[in-house]
């Protein structure tokens, strides 16, 4: 594709120059008075999203752009993801005031600075990568997002857990990306062009066995990102090793962020309703992401049911959703891309929610395995009530937003069609009815067991407040959710059949 | 925060600075005020002025302007041609509505179709956008909210409650249970029997009909017809007298939590039995799941975790394929339009989709015949809360270890959601393939009875008798519909209602003798009569009400089912009458085990002098003055109920199409 020039971008750009900017601010600041306070960090990060916010809303455009010549793409389907990842980022820097692990507030706020502008940086890969129309930028950003998050996984510096995480997450995310820049250089070789528009022209006349190959090989990049089998080994060590605001941070943000990127890599840049079986050269795609799928959250949900540790259990039901999440994707439809974009909205409410519940507990000084939340119900009925509602609405009961979310996904499914797709919907729903054994497993700690100690506990106030919005909005997006469908709608606008010629007169 | 404030300006000059200004054309777009005409009344003549503005910047063209199919009684008064409306420009369009005479309520839309390309109402059907609708209504009801929403409103009542005073929960509880019962009377009362399909609304009373979530079709649509009506009474007659049986809930293992659930398990299945849209019935199916999982397992018995957990992973198991079948069902409906006149390209509308599509000719899927296989998953959902054979595991492990109160719930009303859904949505919908499968449902049913008789005689636990009971009951309800004919529809009907006023008698009387002794093996006691002569009287009159003996309801519905499945499965029928026979075995060997004999000494204290308290007289009396009534009289539930069943049989006898409600394209 043909994009802007470099200067005609830059407008467009605004919302990562910000964001860069503000992380150059905090590092800058920390430099200068030798260890920003994580309040000050704190509220520059916030600020700093807030500006990237305001900056994607005023350069906002229903009509879709290359820039810089056709590197990235400035289009309603990449202001979404960029509004999901400030909130996400935003979430998860108030989580991370007040998360021992992340940043030591006994020990005078250490690497306050440094973790923030972490969380940033991520912020800013992550939007490069859900704009990225080209497989250099694809590959860069998804490096940078994956080195900034070995380092934040590794944060808790005196940690043997933390740091075994952050190795474990280096190996296997090394490995992974090496096989995709493999299946890059093959694509590039068919091709002659890094185009990723270009390069579905020119699949369509290669030799189909190197398609194939090419593709296969970067999709252990994507898959690794989104911890889909057989990609997902360094999930539940990492999410479990991993500092706790930093695990929901990456159990969200480059989860979602690897989908936008699997979105733009599958239906290129092209605005067209793209049939997933002739993709790249007739090979069976859909097939290969329907198999991904099924085993995804088969394992993820087989493998949470025998798990003690909480953040552990949330990585395997992090796995089943990646599952959840592919088998929207794959039927190729904008019906399932609008599914796979509702459901992470719904993803990021619950599993933060999740994660801010378990790092709540944490912090008051109870564990994170199961047995440490006996009784909880009785000892602090807020935390365990809005912790059951996440936990509900991960499992997609109604009138929860993950119900939503689910028949989202289930209704794509089925309009496709085809024995495939309709078998991977009854697998999928008997998968959702396994995940409800693993999720009681909490409630019934909660609620039915008796708590070895009564007293109360006794929970920071900026988790107590950050959660009654994250709660409010999955019941109130189970109850009502025309707005936030529509958005959707309208971020893929420019792959609705209506929209296609004109977007396609426009890129043209 | 200043200096942070002018860093951000100073960030973003330079962006803005780059402004290009992004050319957007002028584009019409058309605001209606307002979107909602409610006449409060459907009886007599009304009329509104409905104003069309272009608050656009280009000229609005409105290209039609008419009613939507089916606004029976409403029209344009203001001739209308096609116009054009330069921005900033207003149109008054006059609706009136006249009425028929015969309905009390009526529905319709006016359809705007204009240039305004804001107008996607349904983004899935762009061959139909740029159309809106404004919704009219004349008659509004909201007796149905009031009964499923009430419930609701109790629960920050209950949080209200000063510490130290949680015995007030109860009346907090009694009252908002009691707002639906008296609702139900007053909906008893005026029902009209005779309104049927023919008669238009699609056969429904007290309607409420909204559009929920435009971009799905989906509705906020709620009514009742024959087949809902005694059922819909018979949740809040259940529960009301299910908060009396809730007294023996010790107050202080969070009653505010044990009532806060059971409200929401009200409004849970009052929701069910009122909903006419899909995804609303839907919702209000799984709703309930989860207070029941609380209830059973935080106020249950000693395995109270097993029998929570499976009764939650059985019924989302059924459900789940039942979400599946629906969504197959909407994406093969055809298009029509939702209640204010917007197009819509499928519908979640019960009504509609029994009545205005048929499914005998989609295209096969999985290799299968589609309406078959549909049919089969929406009948699995149903089947496990009937409970049906094999799927009846779960009731009788819910039912020992559930409280008592919870108990008489389960039995008396979420048992019949399994038979209820089967004739309000498998039934109606996929006629064809209800045809193909009635002899396999008569077959479980025969089973249900037999296995259900048998599985009873052989217990030792009183409650867990009961629950198997209600299997083998359940049984009857199933080769009643089975059959098709009036008589057995009907009779399967009534046999719902009968059950759920017989079976939670059991139930509470189960309960009296267990707060007393703390047990309940029917080999334990003996001579009970004869310390607790009016536990006794209560014991034997819903014992054989339940065992089916004449002049007392059981025996009522179960003979129309005979009657109406003798003709069309013959050797079942002889086969399930021999189920009596075990019926009344095991009902008559249970009271004299536990009633007659010699008084067993080792209950001395507990039970003697302790019969039935006011509270237990309290509950027990209502439903055993219904049993006796009905018992004699069944009239009033068979005149409430028959329009219903008759359009329900008409359309299995016909098939899809024949018949045609007004109010459809």
């Amino acid at each position: 594709m043909t994009g802007l020039s470099n200067v005609a971008s830059l407008y467009w750009f605004s919302p990562e120059s910000v964001l860069t900017a503000g992380i150059l601010v905090i590092l800058v600041w920390d430099l200068v008075v030798r260890g920003v306070s994580r309040r000050t960090a704190g509220l520059l990060t916030l600020l700093t999203l807030a500006a990237m916010l305001v900056a994607t809303f005023v350069t906002h455009d229903p009509r879709p752009r290359g820039l810089f010549g056709g590197l990235i793409a400035r289009d309603p389907f990449s202001d979404f993801f960029k509004i999901l990842f400030a909130v996400t980022t935003a979430i998860v820097g108030i989580m991370a005031l007040r998360a021992k692990d992340a940043i030591d507030y006994d020990d005078g706020d250490r690497e306050a600075g440094e973790f923030f502008a972490l969380a940033l940086s991520v912020t800013l890969g992550m939007n490069l990568m859900a704009a990225s129309t080209d497989l250099l930028l694809a590959y860069l950003s998804l490096e940078f997002v994956s080195i900034m998050s070995y380092i934040m996984s590794g944060f808790t510096r005196r940690s043997r857990r933390s740091a075994e995480a952050s190795l474990k997450y280096v190996i296997y995310g090394g490995v992974a990306s090496g096989v995709m820049l493999y299946g890059m250089s093959i694509l590039y070789g068919l091709a002659g062009t890094t185009d990723l528009v270009k390069i579905r022209l020119a699949a369509q006349h290669a030799n189909p066995v190197a398609v194939f190959a090419a593709v296969s090989f970067c999709m252990a990049g994507f898959g690794y990102k989104i911890a889909s089998v057989p990609f997902h080994m360094w999930c539940p060590d990492v999410y479990e090793g991993a500092p706790t605001p930093v695990t929901a941070f990456l159990s969200v943000g480059p989860k979602a962020a690897g989908f936008a990127l699997l979105i733009r890599f599958f239906a290129g840049a092209m605005p067209a309703e793209i049939q997933t079986e002739s993709l790249m050269g007739g090979a069976p795609w859909a097939l290969m992401l329907a198999c991904m799928s099924a085993v995804t959250m088969t394992l993820g949900n087989l493998a949470a049911i025998p798990q003690q540790n909480l953040k552990r259990m949330l990585a395997y039901s992090s796995i089943a959703h990646a599952g959840y999440l592919l088998m929207g994707f794959a039927t190729g439809t904008a019906e399932g891309r609008g599914a796979v974009m509702f459901y992470l909205i719904a993803y990021l409410l619950m599993n933060l929610g999740a994660f801010l519940v378990v790092l709540a507990i944490a912090e008051a000084g109870l564990g994170e395995s199961i047995d440490d939340y006996k009784g909880l119900g009785y000892r602090s009925p807020y935390h365990a009530a809005v912790l059951a509602i996440f936990l509900i609405s991960l499992t997609g009961v109604p009138p929860m937003v993950g119900f939503v979310g689910k028949f989202y996904l289930f209704a794509a499914l089925i309009n496709k069609g085809g024995s495939m797709f309709i078998a991977l919907a009854v697998l999928g729903v008997l998968n959702s009815a396994v995940s409800l054994y693993y999720y009681a497993r909490v409630l019934k700690a909660m609620y039915l067991d008796q708590p070895a100690r009564s007293e109360p506990v006794l929970v920071a106030r900026q988790h107590t407040l950050l959660l009654a919005p994250l709660a409010g909005f999955t019941i109130a997006f189970g109850l009502y959710w025309s707005p936030v469908y529509n958005w959707v709608v309208g971020s893929l606008a420019m792959w609705l059949p209506q929209a296609q010629a004109a977007t396609a007169q426009l890129l043209r | 925060m200043k200096i942070k404030l002018t860093l951000l300006a100073v960030l973003l000059t330079p962006a803005l600075a780059w402004a290009q200004q992004v050319p957007t054309g002028p584009a019409p777009k058309l605001e209606v005020a307002p979107r909602q005409v409610v006449l409060s009344s459907g009886t007599q003549p009304g009329a509104q002025t409905i104003a069309l503005r272009n608050v656009g910047t280009a000229p609005l063209e409105i290209r039609a302007l008419r009613m939507a199919p089916g606004s029976e009684g409403w029209q344009i008064t203001t001739p209308m041609p096609a116009q054009t409306l330069p921005p900033g420009a207003q149109l008054q369009v006059r609706v009136a509505f006249t009425p028929d005479g015969k309905r009390r309520q009526s529905f319709g839309g006016l359809q705007i179709v204009s240039n305004d390309s804001t107008q996607i109402d349904d983004p899935h059907t762009p061959e139909i956008d740029y159309t809106t609708g404004v919704s009219l209504r004349a008659g509004s009801s909201w007796l149905l909210s009031l009964m499923v929403f009430f419930p609701l409103l109790g629960i920050p009542f209950l949080f209200m409650v000063p510490r130290g005073k949680e015995h007030l929960t109860r009346w907090v509880a009694v009252a908002a249970a009691a707002v639906p019962m008296v609702a139900a009377i007053y909906l008893y009362q005026h029902f009209d029997p005779n309104w049927g399909v023919k008669n238009g609304n699609s056969g429904l009373q007290f309607i409420e009909h909204a559009v929920w979530v435009r971009s799905f079709n989906i509705e906020f649509y709620m009514g009742v017809d024959g087949v809902s009506v005694m059922m819909v009474i018979l949740t809040a007659l259940v529960c009301l007298i299910a908060v009396g049986a809730s007294w023996s809930v010790p107050l202080e293992r969070s009653i505010r939590g044990y009532f806060t659930m059971f409200l929401l398990l009200e409004t849970g299945m009052m929701g069910v039995f009122c909903a006419l849209d899909f995804f609303l019935f839907y919702v209000f199916w799984e709703v309930m799941l989860l207070p029941m999982y609380f209830l059973i397992g935080i106020w249950g018995g000693p395995r109270k975790e097993y029998a929570a957990i499976k009764f939650f992973l059985y019924t989302l198991a059924g459900s789940v394929l039942m979400l599946l079948a629906l969504i197959a069902l909407y994406y093969n409906s055809a298009p029509t339009y939702l209640v204010d006149g917007t197009p819509a390209s499928h519908t979640f509308d019960i009504l509609k989709m029994a009545y205005a599509n048929s499914y005998a000719n989609v295209p096969p899927i999985l290799g299968m015949n589609f309406a078959r296989l549909v049919w089969v998953g929406l009948f699995i959902g149903f089947a496990i809360k009937v409970p049906m054979f094999p799927f009846h595991t779960w009731l009788p492990d819910a039912h020992v270890e559930a409280p008592t109160a919870i108990s008489v719930i389960l039995a008396g009303v979420l048992l019949k959601m399994g038979t209820y859904g089967m004739m309000r949505i498998n039934f109606p919908i996929l006629p064809e393939a209800t045809t193909w499968a009635s002899v396999g449902v008569a077959v479980f049913g025969v089973i249900n009875i037999l296995y259900g008789a048998l599985c009873a005689m052989a217990q030792k636990d009183l409650k867990k008798l009961v629950a198997y009971s209600s299997v083998s009951h359940m049984g009857y309800c199933l080769l009643g519909m089975a059959a098709f004919t009036g008589t057995g529809m009907s009779g399967a009907m009534l046999q719902m209602f009968n059950h759920g006023t017989i079976t939670s008698m059991l139930f509470m009387l189960v309960g009296v003798i267990y707060d007393r002794a703390h047990t309940r093996g029917v080999d334990e006691f003996g001579g009970v009569a004869q310390v607790m002569p009016v536990y006794a009287a209560f014991f034997g009159l819903a014992f054989m009400a339940s065992l089916g003996l004449p002049g007392l309801s059981g025996f009522i519905s179960e003979a129309l089912v005979f009657l109406g499945a003798f003709p069309v499965f013959k050797v079942m029928t002889i086969l399930a009458a021999t189920g009596v026979i075990i019926t009344a075995g095991y009902h008559l060997w249970a009271i004299q085990r536990i009633q007659l004999g010699p008084f067993n000494p080792r209950w001395e204290s507990a039970l003697k002098g302790h019969d039935m308290d006011r509270r237990e007289w309290a509950t027990l009396l209502p439903l055993a003055a219904i049993v006796l009534v009905l018992g004699f009289y069944p009239t009033p539930v068979l005149d409430t109920i028959k329009t219903g069943m008759g359009d329900l049989v008409n359309l299995l006898a016909h098939g899809q199409g024949a018949a045609s409600i007004a109010g459809l394209p």
